[in-house]
């Protein structure tokens, strides 16, 4: 009894993961230190005076933002590019992952009803899988600077950068969705006797066409972002007025620009809610 | 006693077109935006499908398919990859920090919470999370300089943004009951939010950052095209002096990358579950 009122004569005072603690702190020290070095982690260069007069001069110049008509015509018409980028990229990579996700998705398989899948639609199934994967693993930004070198500065570049990365994307996840579907109806269908296409019509396509949709205008809305950013390496759109003015720096111009952006952003993300709650 | 009539009346069919059908609607308004966006855009397809533009299209491929496997050019790269890892976790690291702070105020925790500072913090978060990280690199580029700071910095920015409102969410949505008890005796609200609120929604936070630490490795391959360090920035430099076989060694180690990422994410998460 004696040694219990001796060990909790203090108990506040002791922490039994004391030294665990010290360990961990210790380690996140050392792993830490490596990265601020390896990243040139040097905020105080934001205070150099080389460094905080142009950034304080910029910044001035961003607050009353330009607004004359002529520019925000210009800056209007932009934006509506960067929409219209988005959007034609977004309809080339639909096109592009359905084929992609019919061919891929193993749910409306004849063979595979009855055991194993043959071996042809096998291989076929999973080529097809791994071109939806390379096209995604390529970011935006890759394809888009590749189209600009080879065919030269223009909106052509985006569409294209993000109708084949968002078309591996869209079809990859488009079979993820219809396998995680119940396949029992398509199968039910499979086995008496209707087609692939028939299966997937009226037997896959109804439970997940909600999920598919609502996936789809998700997209749209990170492609509005995304082709805005693609801008910086010459596809059109806000984002080279931005990397012009910017280069400039004509602080009233990017002010203009960056405040339209978020709105733009904000005006999908809204959008792009709405759409989905209807969906649902 | 007219309700079984009614029931026993042949039904009609549905109507081919209905001005109250809402997705025919959608569909509808979905084609003209579609329409009207090809439409807009000066797109010039033969130039992409000329036989010129093919041939460069294929000398560039010919190209990007010999890399250059020198080992002290191929070491070069991989440094440039650890310092896009680098850059990534610090980012993120920054952010998880940052992002936690400014939750704080942009949450709402029980009824009579004032939140005077909610409306404010939440506008910042949305600003921050709203302008992507390759243009918080560009204009970061003007007060830091070219160099991986500048990617750091955007990626913390950006990053801060999304965690910060996914980290106030779920401050919002966790039980208030702990808290509550806590607060009825005069806790202090710090002690609240680390005894009560915080040991509850950790688990969230931490699958939140992982989730975004993925998304920034893949973020800060790229942001270098602007000039903001790591593997973005050799590509954009080799790509510049059209040495394609650098450039094809990059690409390589980015789509690597990129690949390993997933891989790993993807089992760790369908571990994770069972």
């Amino acid at each position: 009894m004696s040694s219990v009122s001796a060990s909790s004569k203090t108990p506040a005072l002791r922490d039994p993961a004391w030294s665990m603690r010290v360990f961990w702190f210790l380690a996140a020290i050392v792993l830490v230190w490596p990265m601020f070095q390896l990243t040139e982690f040097r905020p105080w260069i934001l205070l150099d005076e080389d460094n905080l007069r142009p950034t304080l001069n910029f910044l001035g110049d961003m607050v009353p933002p330009k607004t004359d008509p002529e520019f925000l015509t210009m800056v209007a018409k932009e934006a509506w590019r960067t929409v219209a980028i988005a959007t034609a990229g977004l309809a080339l990579a639909w096109l592009l992952a359905v084929p992609i996700a019919l061919l891929s998705v193993r749910v409306i398989s004849i063979s595979a009803i009855s055991g194993r899948m043959a071996p042809l639609p096998s291989v076929l199934r999973q080529l097809v899988r791994w071109v939806a994967i390379v096209l995604r693993s390529v970011p935006e930004l890759i394809w888009a600077l590749v189209f600009v070198r080879v065919v030269g500065l223009g909106p052509t570049s985006g569409v294209l950068a993000i109708a084949l990365t968002y078309g591996g994307m869209l079809g990859k996840v488009y079979a993820d969705i219809l396998e995680s579907g119940d396949v029992h109806v398509s199968q039910n269908l499979l086995r008496n006797g209707s087609g692939r296409l028939q299966a997937f019509f009226y037997g896959a396509l109804p439970q997940n066409a909600a999920e598919l949709a609502s996936y789809t205008v998700y997209r749209w809305e990170c492609a509005i972002r995304s082709s805005a950013v693609l801008g910086f390496v010459g596809a059109g759109g806000l984002g080279q007025q931005l990397d012009s003015s910017m280069k400039m720096f004509a602080g009233g111009e990017v002010g203009t620009m960056l405040l339209v952006f978020v709105f733009l952003v904000w005006l999908a993300d809204r959008v792009s809610s709405w759409l989905r709650s209807a969906l649902a | 006693m007219s309700k079984p009539m009614n029931d026993s009346a042949p039904k009609l069919p549905a109507p081919i077109f209905d001005a109250r059908c809402k997705s025919c609607w959608m569909v509808f308004g979905l084609l003209v935006l579609v329409v009207l966006s090809f439409w807009s855009l000066d797109l010039q397809w033969e130039r992409f499908a000329s036989m010129d533009a093919m041939a460069r299209m294929g000398k560039f491929i010919g190209e990007l398919l010999t890399p250059n496997f020198e080992p002290a050019f191929v070491a070069k790269v991989a440094w440039a990859t650890v310092e896009t890892l680098a850059m990534s976790a610090l980012g993120t690291l920054l952010a998880v920090i940052f992002g936690l702070l400014w939750a704080l105020p942009a949450s709402k925790t029980y009824a009579e919470d004032p939140a005077r500072w909610r409306t404010l913090s939440r506008g910042v978060l949305n600003v921050l999370r709203s302008i992507p990280e390759l243009v918080w690199a560009a204009l970061l580029l003007i007060a830091v300089g070219l160099g991986p700071f500048a990617g750091t910095f955007a990626l913390a920015l950006h990053t801060t943004g999304v965690l910060g409102r996914l980290f106030a969410e779920s401050i919002e949505n966790a039980t208030d009951q702990p808290a509550f008890a806590l607060r009825a005796r005069g806790v202090g609200s710090v002690a609240v939010f680390w005894y009560a609120t915080f040991p509850q929604v950790l688990p969230q936070l931490i699958s939140y950052t992982l989730y975004r630490w993925e998304n920034n490795i893949r973020a800060a391959a790229v942001l270098g095209v602007v000039g903001a360090g790591g593997l973005g920035q050799m590509l954009s430099y080799h790509m510049g002096l059209f040495q394609m076989a650098e450039t094809s060694t990059v690409l390589l180690s980015m789509m690597i990358l990129v690949a390993l990422v997933d891989v790993l994410s993807y089992f760790s998460r369908t571990r994770l579950m069972n």
